[in-house]
């Protein structure tokens, strides 16, 4: 297949692997922020093939992980009004909340529905004008601008009857607040799909402020171990800089476009994150002027006091403090199709990667 | 066709049986869209069965299909998908020998759903098959061709998704290609058709609580390249996505070879390859060498990853 073998071509997977041994000295570990790359790690069973002097550390980059526990009873909270349509990627639907899931729900007859992108929910919208559609938006910088656009198209089509629940958030806070809280990390593989989106000047504090690396990569074996092994040159060299090793996709400046338009549409506030807390300027709030589409504002709703799983270390596993395995309910308790923390399931959870590729 | 049995239009059918094991399996078919590419829901519900009764060891010799169709249902695509039956059941050389209709208001069932059950005739030497008892290390791990045709033929098929391919189901009966590898060898120690699940849902059944492990290669599966680039686009993985006309043999390795040729030569086996072996290690455990030369664990598939596909 076009653009995908050449990428997983074990030849070349065998000389970066040499040379990532050649070069490696020192112990280091290294965060995968993104969850795509965790599974990709995981999937290609890239772990093995490394030295011992790496270890590879999944981070925060689960947009469903690292979401509040309210925002899925908030959620739950708008599918039970009698004429609310629920839009959702499918990832969600089987997030637990406080006390239910939206698939509880559904099954319980409150219309919940998968799409494939915020175009389907506009098209629901416009096939039931009696209806509230309300589509969740979660994700970074890669989903949050086709929200925006989604945004923008129904206030251009007059669609009045569509409403965006933003849990939209983004990545350089994250990554900040990670090193601040003290996770022993010496550079960051950072995240392909959205620095397509912003450029890489997003993660230039990181080298400036902390003095640690920064590597954008792509997806496929051959894309990650380049990543890696420019990590570990520009540590050996005490060069630390944001490179990129995912040029065919990611340009410098991003996407001009996409950028307008999250712009146009969002501004920045304080949002909580599952271990970290609250960080500010990290989330992404429905500007004043599109008020008229904003779930929040615009449907009142009661919400269930939030509660927490015990047990459940999602927040040490998000924060690279802990390991999937290092989890108590782990493969016993927690599994996917039982799922206690939201880790374990969205296919971009680090719990979820582990316990379908590296349980043993 | 001449159908001795149906044609005494008894309320029950009887039937002659010539060994004293019976393999006896049951499925429903409730497929959607009913017609497909390389299929349709009747040839499915005869090949489902047929593959069921075949990969325990024992010879398909009688079938009872049951329809539940709801009012309005188009009569000429219930004449389609019944000519497909009675094409699909001469092809297996098994006679229908039973079977009820039945329709339900519109609504409380959709276009139409079938059951159908198998019965066969099971010799003793295969009465292991359906177990792998006597499954042990080093025996070889063949599949009869390309994986995930079927599921991602089905996802292709379906309203939601906007583009088109031309990718068929390999929906099928296996009977013959199955009854050509029992001929050469003696040394079959299982066999599994791979449906729901795909064929990673077979290799941890197969493995779970035995003391064996599985390792299979993934550069030797085989896979069609449009079927692939489907599974990459929409993030399925291909070793969890149904087939309907494949199925996993595990062989003495003294004899993989020999079944290898065997399935080859047949239509349905073209495409056979040697996929993995049973080990001594990491036993209860099937384990991939990925095609970067990584290392990771086949696991059951939580959920589901496509409804109604069969």
């Amino acid at each position: 297949m076009k653009y995908i073998d050449e990428y997983r071509d074990k030849e070349l997977v065998g000389k970066l692997i040499d040379q990532i041994k050649k070069v490696s000295k020192k112990s280091i570990a290294l965060m995968e922020v993104c969850g795509g790359h965790t599974m990709s790690i995981q999937k290609f069973g890239i772990p093995i093939l490394l030295p011992d002097t790496i270890k590879l550390i999944s981070g925060p980059g689960c947009p469903v992980c690292v979401s509040d526990r309210k925002y899925i009873d908030q959620a739950i909270a708008y599918a039970r009004i009698e004429d609310v349509i629920i839009t959702t990627y499918g990832d969600l639907i089987r997030v637990p909340g406080s006390t239910s899931s939206l698939d509880q729900e559904k099954a319980k007859g409150v219309d919940v529905r998968i799409v494939y992108s915020i175009l389907d929910a506009l098209k629901i919208a416009k096939d039931n004008g009696d209806k509230k559609i309300v589509f969740l938006g979660i994700g970074f910088e890669t989903t949050a601008p086709s929200s925006a656009a989604g945004i923008i198209k129904a206030q251009m089509a007059g669609i009045r009857n569509f409403y965006l629940f933003s849990s939209h958030k983004i990545m350089p806070p994250a990554m900040e607040a990670l090193i601040d809280e003290g996770v022993k990390l010496d550079g960051y593989i950072a995240p392909g799909h959205v620095s397509t989106i912003t450029g890489i000047g997003i993660y230039e504090n990181i080298p400036k402020k902390f003095g640690l690396g920064c590597v954008i990569s792509g997806f496929e074996p051959v894309d990650l171990l380049k990543a890696i092994l420019m990590l570990v040159i520009q540590i050996e060299n005490s060069d630390q800089k944001v490179e990129n090793a995912y040029t065919r996709v990611v340009k410098p400046e991003g996407n001009i476009k996409a950028q307008q338009m999250l712009d146009e549409v969002f501004e920045l506030r304080d949002d909580w994150w599952r271990g970290l807390g609250v960080l500010p300027k990290s989330g992404l709030k429905i500007r004043e002027k599109y008020n008229d589409f904003d779930a929040e504002t615009q449907i009142p709703v009661q919400v269930e006091p939030t509660r927490e799983d015990k047990g459940c270390i999602c927040g040490e596993i998000l924060k690279g403090l802990k390991n999937p395995k290092d989890c108590g309910l782990f493969a016993k308790v927690c599994t996917p199709s039982n799922p206690v923390g939201a880790c374990m399931v969205s296919h971009e959870g680090s719990c979820h990667a582990y316990y379908k590729y590296n349980r043993d | 066709m001449l159908n001795i049995i149906l044609d005494e239009q008894t309320d029950a059918a009887v039937l002659e049986i010539n060994s004293n094991k019976l393999s006896f399996t049951t499925d429903s078919f409730v497929v959607d869209p009913i017609f497909f590419p390389g299929g349709d829901i009747g040839k499915l519900a005869i090949a489902g069965t047929v593959n069921d009764v075949a990969v325990s060891g024992a010879k398909p010799k009688y079938l009872s299909t049951s329809f539940i169709i709801e009012e309005g249902f188009p009569f000429k695509d219930l004449e389609i998908i019944v000519k497909s039956m009675a094409e699909e059941v001469k092809k297996a050389g098994i006679i229908i020998v039973t079977g009820d209709t039945k329709v339900v208001n519109r609504g409380k069932c959709d276009k139409v759903f079938i059951n159908t059950t198998g019965v066969g005739e099971l010799p003793q030497k295969y009465s292991d098959i359906g177990t792998g008892k006597s499954i042990k290390p080093g025996d070889k791990i063949i599949i009869n061709g390309t994986i995930a045709d079927h599921g991602m033929c089905i996802m292709a098929a379906r309203e939601e998704i906007t583009f088109t391919t031309d990718i068929k189901s390999d929906c099928a009966c296996l009977n013959h290609l199955i009854k050509d590898a029992l001929n050469v060898s003696d040394q079959i120690k299982f066999m599994r058709d791979a449906t729901r699940g795909g064929l990673a849902t077979v290799l941890c059944e197969l493995a779970e609580r035995k003391n064996f492990g599985i390792e299979i290669n993934e550069d030797a599966l085989p896979i069609n390249e449009n079927v692939r680039g489907m599974c990459e686009l929409l993030g399925f993985d291909p070793l969890y996505v149904a087939n309907e006309g494949k199925v996993l043999i595990v062989v003495g390795k003294e004899d993989a070879e020999n079944v290898l040729t065997a399935l080859k030569e047949n239509e349905l086996g073209k495409e056979a390859a040697i996929i993995g072996e049973v080990v001594g290690e990491h036993q209860g455990k099937a384990w991939l060498t990925t095609g970067i030369g990584g290392r990771r664990i086949i696991d059951m598939l939580a959920g589901e990853q496509l409804p109604r596909i069969c």
